[in-house]
Order: structure tokens, then C-alpha cells, then sequence
């Protein structure tokens, strides 16, 4: 899963190389932490949050036969 | 995915060529940049310069969308195959093969998401230069002919609900719908007479209501 936000979030910024995905796992829940280059932070989020809502969307389906939230947090 | 190599040479000519040569591409299919021009030294051996040149290959827009579907595809643990055809701006890709239902999604919601960052990818190269603003392609994605399928869904449920509104005078507040699913309720219902359809509420949320004239 973690390696699906990391191809959501190359594809979409300037900087790829510098695209970062750490997984944490808690009890109930899978926390994904995003990092990109700074400049690359609106290229992730888009306006009103509409691109981080789509990757969420997107990475919450491949997530269905996981049986855990999946909890993406863009990082600054 | 930036495929870019510099290189030197003694004539700009000559770099280029060999550039070119190198990344497997014609000069359409590359963005040129010039670094250093050669000159000539004393008796053409001393203190002469050599070119230098960049090469970087254009992307296919739609070749590096598909490429981007199909490892989200795959990431997504999915066996898919992806149809696609062109039709000026619009590029209609289509995921065929089995067990598609994740993808698409609780009406729809998944293969949305996907088709909006997939237009952002498609287009990426375009926001490096604005100045292009007509080539923008516009991606639709569609899997196991559910698009198709939900715009029948959608006439049907719009004439039932027109009926309704008919018989009884009063208004129906359809669920909220995105922007082109709202435009098949419309469009099916443009040519009624006695009722009409009206959409109200702010985007996620915006919804069609149908009413008498």
C-alpha cells in the first residue's frame, strides 16, 4: 500500500526523487506518512485538499482486503 | 521518468547527433538545449571549445498515463488491461479484466479519483509550459463498461422520478452527483414539458431537484 502512494505521489510531482513513504502500523490502522519536496507540497494536496482526497480515495480501495483504516498524513 | 543525458562534442552538431543517438529518439521527439556553443581555437588546437548540448525526451502524454494506470493498477494487487483510443482532446481508456469492482468503486468514487490524477498526469508536461493551454488532453477512464452502464441507470432513475413529480405535484431532491452525472439527469429531461430539473447546493453535495413548470 505504501508503495501505491509512493507511485501516486511520483507521478505527480516535479521532484520524484525526493518522494518519501514510511508505514506505521497501530492496532486497528495503517498510518502512511507522505513526504515530498517542499515546493511539491500543492502538486500532492491540490486545491481544497481535492488531490490528497483523490489519493486517499484511490489508496482506501487497494486498502478494502486489508481490514484496516488507512490513515494517509502529508507531512511538512 | 525524465530521461535527459548532456553531452559533449566538437561541434553543437555533432553532440546533438550523438545525443539523440543515445536516448533512441528523432529530433521531434526531444527537447533541445544548447549549453555551450564550440568555438575554434588558435590554428583549430589551441584553447578551442567544445559543444555541449541536453537532451531530454518528450513524454507521450498518453503513453506515460498508461504506464502510470497500470502500475497503480498493479499496486492495487489488480490483473488489468487497458483499452484506449483517441479522439482529438479526449483520450477514452478503458481497464479490462476481472474483479474490476474495487476500482470503480461506491458509485463510482474510486475510478473518479483515479481519472482526476490521471488527467493531472496526463497533462503535467503542459503546466511546464503554459503557453501550450490547447493541448491539454482530457482522460476518461471507464472500467467494465460501468459508465455506460451507470448513464442508463441514470435516464431510467430520471424518468421514474420525472413520472413521480407528475403524479403527485410534488418536488423530488435527487442525491448528490458530480457535474457530468447531473448532465445526463439533465439532458433527459430538457425536452419535458411539465417538469423541470434545477441543481442546488455547493460541490461535493450539489444536487438535481425535479419539480413541475
Amino acid at each position: 500500500m505504501e508503495e501505491l502512494v509512493k507511485i501516486l505521489a511520483e507521478a505527480l510531482v516535479d521532484n520524484p526523487e525526493e518522494v518519501q513513504v514510511l508505514r506505521r502500523d497501530e492496532e486497528d490502522k495503517a498510518i502512511i506518512e507522505l513526504r515530498v519536496a517542499p515546493e511539491d507540497m500543492g502538486k500532492v494536496i491540490g486545491k481544497q485538499g481535492r488531490i490528497a482526497r483523490a489519493i486517499r480515495t484511490v489508496v482506501r480501495a487497494a486498502a478494502t482486503h486489508e481490514n484496516k483504516k488507512v490513515i494517509i498524513d502529508i507531512i511538512d | 521518468m525524465n530521461n535527459s543525458i548532456e553531452i559533449t562534442a566538437r561541434s553543437v552538431e555533432e553532440a546533438l547527433k550523438k545525443a539523440l543517438q543515445k536516448l533512441n529518439l528523432t529530433e521531434d521527439e526531444a527537447e533541445i538545449e544548447i549549453m555551450e556553443e564550440s568555438s575554434k581555437g588558435f590554428l583549430g588546437i589551441l584553447g578551442g571549445k567544445m559543444a555541449k548540448v541536453k537532451v531530454t525526451a518528450k513524454l507521450d502524454p498518453l503513453l506515460s498515463t498508461k504506464k502510470f494506470l497500470t502500475e497503480v493498477t498493479g499496486k492495487m494487487g489488480l490483473v488489468a488491461e487497458i483499452n484506449s483510443s483517441c479522439d482529438g482532446e479526449y483520450a477514452k481508456m478503458e481497464f479490462i479484466g476481472e474483479n474490476l469492482g474495487i476500482l470503480i468503486g461506491r458509485r463510482g468514487d474510486t475510478l473518479d479519483a483515479l481519472q482526476y490524477l490521471a488527467n493531472l498526469v496526463a497533462n503535467k508536461q503542459n503546466q511546464l509550459t503554459p503557453n501550450n493551454e490547447s493541448k491539454r488532453m482530457r482522460i476518461i477512464l471507464d472500467a467494465e463498461g460501468y459508465r455506460q452502464r451507470r448513464e442508463e441507470t441514470l435516464i431510467r432513475l430520471a424518468q421514474k422520478m420525472a413520472d413521480r413529480v407528475k403524479k403527485t405535484g410534488r418536488k423530488v431532491v435527487l442525491e448528490p452527483m458530480n457535474p457530468q452525472e447531473r448532465r445526463i439527469i439533465h439532458t433527459a429531461l430538457q425536452d419535458e414539458e411539465t417538469v423541470q430539473t434545477i441543481s442546488e447546493g455547493t460541490e461535493p453535495f450539489r444536487r438535481i431537484i425535479i419539480k413541475e413548470r
